[in-house]
């Protein structure tokens, strides 16, 4: 059972890619865009876990009573957040703009850009 | 010395921060004098570092976390010759940049004359941070930042919509990509635990050799930089961004941001798939070369069709950079040196072509030969920019093109010769033929068949009204660029110093001093002769609509829909294993 | 391509990269196992530079430039965000109309609001002890100033968010956090080092540029959410197509 949160992050990736290809809203496509990433977020967590491990944080922990799961990763997961929100935000901002320019979301029928 | 790395990085973003600090009462012309003055003095730091590292690299641990017992948790800086030669190519091409959109846009955004330049210096931030960076999730860091600039600059012209989409595409792809890139990444923290790319690659040999996790961390990782570098199939984007991109944020996209994807996909092989417990040499080489030739041919015979200018530009970009990519996936000294020097006067050359097309926009408010035909007479210097650079590109001695095509192609043997041959003949004489028609007027005027191709007509000019004349800072910044190429293939030191930079960051040493041969030079003369013939026989011979059928199912693939690149993506990925995997199979 | 194609070029890669992520997942350590060695020497150093919450130190100390480029992106992204929702030609804006407001909302937000942005500082100032620090505060100090837009309408958010104050503390706290990096070049050993006394441990004061690193993500982030969410915002309520 020990691979199965690893599972769990390509099942979230492989669904998010799905979303995306086949998304028949911008909105839509976005929101997959995120989930792909989420998929980074536990995979990240998953990687830094230790069995019976706690938050590294010693304000009231003494340091090497009890284990610690990894804090770099969980450092990573902060990075990896604030990249993806404020991503998502510029891509909605984009989303708004071609709603107001081409009078609709749908990605079928967006044909300005082709051959 | 090494402490003043992270400066290369700090001063372009303090400045974008004082932009935006002062943006409401600066004067325009204020702000961007500041953003050119902020990045001259980033490209002097570069340089005087390049300068003065020539005997050792420079190598600095930010926050003063240098190792103890052999590691380290804090973030490295690495400024070899290739990475501060590199980080001064991205910042003086930043200030020709600055200097020629010098008054460009008519309206910055209300309250923020700063808001352009802000970006660019950004932009320049972000590139510099990732070629200097030896940390593998450092670069993710830096390789997101100069991505979310540059979506937020491709889409600057919001009133197109043209614009909008091109730069949603870029977004969406790009990040998946970048995503993707983590997840390698954070397979390799697993395994090694480790996120220092010299210190992940000593990790993998401890361990012996590779698996199957080591194998699929290594295509996830190339991913992301190689959907930057738009190797098929992952360059869908590309021309879908760069063709609506304003004129001078596509001079550094092509010139630099591309190239910055084949940096990464090099730096990551060499420091930490080429030792044992890495990727074998022939997988890498069999991964690299496949994918890079499908992008030069993909990219030369897309070219040849379009009519839009900057997407046809766009489409040598995708070419050239698969040129680079089978350079580079040779793996040797020798051919990286000359896609080194390739890479170097390509910059100034692709940034000298888009600086013309911006020229004609200008001018007469559209990018599309069909319309423009015949137009542009009245601009004589502007044609002999635009031909030369058409030239350029296809690799006439002495440009550094030139050089540096032919230095690969010496270290690649014959097939791989005609493909650098045939490719850059194309692309050329794709960009001969628009010179031919739009400046000298040769030929009927051509007709399309509208069908299944972006045209550029009606396209709302990005300066602000037409002024009497074209700005001499427009016409200035392509003929500086262009002598720049030039230089590389004329001044013998550039070469040379190449050459050691290459040597100096990769293990084993070249075998040839790169410099002018005989071959090389004919065969420089061979494509740039054939360009020139297939330009002037396709201008005075427009194709008909029969020719054009026969590439419609490729043409169709590029549909400009979200769905469809994301699909290709998920096949790039798979494809680039099923490519590295047989001699992990076999051994 | 057609819906037809791309389904099935859709799911030969999907197929393909199923194989590759369970392949390469089955060989990862075990889910929980206790090789960690980055971590375990992260731990180490934060407890030398008296930094009770480890993940701080990570992100602000032995990885703060990491964070330099991580706020930059933040920063880059409003900026981004500002030019591309600018008014465009063919709108105008419009005054926001005000909208009626239920009691209890009203009552229920004008009682938080204060709370909100307490929470937010705290989470803020306390970064280095406890989990929380710039970038979690930050976002709930912004937060906080929404809550005035459901407790009254736009206007009044509009009165206690003047855009070019926070674009200015936008702009200054993305300097400051460069600027400390350049002080620990000067006085300290290097770009971003740890340079003042590292203090108590497990003190406010303690873990050197920590809290001062903190705080400056922690102005930058609660600047930049507000000029984002105005941008937003104003795309709704004030701009409207001109007639």
């Amino acid at each position: 059972m020990s691979v199965f949160p690893y599972l769990v992050a390509a099942w979230i990736f492989l669904v998010g890619c799905y979303g995306l290809a086949t998304s028949r809203n911008l909105l839509h496509a976005v929101g997959c865009l995120a989930v792909c990433q989420s998929s980074t977020y536990v995979l990240l967590l998953a990687v830094g876990f230790r069995d019976g491990g706690t938050a590294p944080v010693f304000s009231d922990l003494t340091p090497g009573s009890r284990p610690v799961v990894d804090p770099v990763v969980q450092a990573l997961a902060l990075t990896d957040v604030v990249v993806g929100a404020t991503l998502t935000a510029l891509l909605l901002a984009l989303v708004i703009q071609v709603s107001k320019r081409h009078g609709t979301v749908d990605p079928d029928e967006l044909s300005e850009l082709r051959g | 010395m090494n402490q003043l790395l992270p400066l290369i990085v700090a001063a372009p973003l303090l400045g974008a921060a004082l932009l935006v600090a002062t943006g409401r009462r600066l004067r325009r012309i204020v702000a961007e004098a500041v953003g050119c003055a902020v990045a001259a003095a980033t490209a002097g730091l570069a340089v005087y570092l390049l300068v003065s590292s020539s005997s050792r690299p420079l190598v600095e641990w930010v926050g003063g976390w240098t190792p103890r017992d052999g590691h380290s948790v804090g973030i490295v800086l690495v400024g070899d010759q290739v990475a501060l030669g590199l980080a001064s190519v991205i910042s003086l091409l930043v200030v020709a940049v600055l200097a020629y959109s010098w008054r460009y846009f008519d309206e910055p955004p209300q309250q923020q004359t700063g808001t352009f330049p802000a970006l660019v210096l950004l932009f320049q931030a972000g590139m510099c941070g990732f070629v200097l960076t030896g940390d593998l999730f450092n670069a993710f860091v830096f390789f997101e930042l100069m991505s979310v600039v540059a979506y937020a600059l491709t889409g600057y012209r919001v009133e197109e919509a043209k614009a909008v989409q091109g730069a949603l595409t870029f977004g969406v792809v790009n990040s998946l990509g970048a995503y993707v890139t983590l997840t390698g990444l954070v397979l390799l923290y697993a395994r090694t635990g480790e996120l220092g790319m010299r210190e992940i690659g000593r990790a993998l040999d401890a361990r012996g050799g590779p698996d199957a996790l080591v194998l699929v961390a290594f295509a996830f990782v190339l991913t992301g930089l190689l959907v930057k570098a738009a190797a098929v199939p992952f360059h869908f984007w590309l021309p879908d961004a760069h063709a609506v991109a304003p004129t001078p944020v596509c001079m550094l996209l092509s010139g630099v941001m591309v190239e910055l994807g084949v940096y990464g996909a090099g730096r990551v092989y060499w420091t930490v798939f080429a030792g044992p417990g890495g990727v074998a040499p022939s997988d890498a080489e069999r991964a690299l070369v496949t994918l890079g030739t499908a992008s030069a041919l993909v990219g030369a015979v897309m070219c040849w069709q379009q009519r839009h200018i900057k997407r046809l530009l766009a489409y040598s970009t995708v070419a050239h950079t698969g040129l680079f990519l089978v350079g580079l996936g040779l793996l040797a000294p020798d051919s990286t040196t000359g896609i080194a020097l390739y890479v170097l006067a390509h910059a100034g050359v692709k940034a000298a072509l888009f600086a013309c097309a911006g020229i004609l926009l200008d001018r007469y408010g559209s990018v599309d030969a069909h319309e423009l035909h015949g137009r542009a007479r009245r601009l004589p210097l502007v044609a002999g920019l635009f031909t030369a650079g058409g030239l350029a590109l296809a690799g006439l001695p002495p440009f550094g093109t030139a050089l540096g095509k032919a230095l690969t192609e010496e270290a690649a043997g014959t097939p791989l010769t005609v493909l650098f041959v045939g490719v850059s003949a194309l692309t050329g004489g794709a960009v001969l033929r628009v010179a031919a028609g739009v400046f000298g007027g040769w030929g009927p005027r051509p007709s399309g068949d509208d069908t299944y191709e972006t045209g550029g007509e009606r396209e709302n000019p990005e300066t602000s009204g037409t002024r009497g004349r074209v700005p001499d800072t427009m016409v200035a910044v392509p003929a500086v660029l262009l002598a720049c190429a030039l230089a590389v293939g004329v001044v013998p030191a550039v070469a040379t110093h190449v050459g050691h930079a290459v040597d100096e960051a990769l293990p084993g040493t070249a075998s040839v001093v790169p410099e002018w041969t005989t071959t090389g030079v004919l065969l420089g003369l061979l494509s740039a002769l054939l360009a020139a013939a297939v330009g002037t026989y396709a201008a005075l011979h427009p194709p008909g609509a029969t020719a054009r059928d026969r590439t419609a199912p490729l043409r169709r693939l590029h549909s400009g829909h979200i769905g469809d690149y994301v699909a290709w993506l998920l096949v790039g990925m798979a494809l680039l294993d099923a490519l590295t995997f047989p001699g992990y199979l076999a051994s | 391509m057609s819906r037809r194609l791309r389904m099935w070029v859709l799911a030969l890669g999907t197929a393909g990269v199923a194989v590759l992520l369970v392949v390469a997942y089955l060989e990862l350590p075990g889910f929980g196992g206790d090789s960690h060695p980055y971590g375990d020497r992260a731990v180490s150093a934060a407890l030398a530079h008296r930094t009770a919450n480890v993940i701080s130190s990570v992100n602000f100390d032995q990885r703060g430039f990491d964070t330099l480029g991580e706020e930059s992106i933040l920063f880059a992204a409003v900026l981004g965000t500002v030019v591309l929702l600018r008014q465009t030609r063919d709108e105008r804006q419009v005054e926001p109309a005000p909208a009626p407001v239920a009691a209890f909302v009203r009552r229920y937000a004008v009682h938080a609001l204060p709370v909100t942005l307490l929470v937010g500082l705290y989470v803020v100032a306390h970064g280095q002890l406890s989990p929380g620090g710039g970038f979690q505060g930050g976002v709930v100090v912004a937060t906080a100033l929404h809550l005035l837009y459901i407790a009254v309408d736009y206007r009044a958010l509009e009165r206690v968010r003047p855009l070019w104050l926070f674009t200015l503390g936008d702009a200054v706290g993305e300097a400051s956090y460069a600027l400390l990096g350049i002080a620990g070049l000067l006085w300290g050993t290097a770009f971003l080092a740890d340079f003042v006394p590292l203090g108590t441990f497990n003190t406010l004061s303690s873990g050197g540029t920590v809290p001062l690193l903190n705080a400056a993500i922690g102005i930058e982030v609660a600047c930049a959410v507000v000029v984002l969410l105005a941008r937003f915002l104003d795309q709704a309520v004030e701009i409207e197509k001109a007639r």
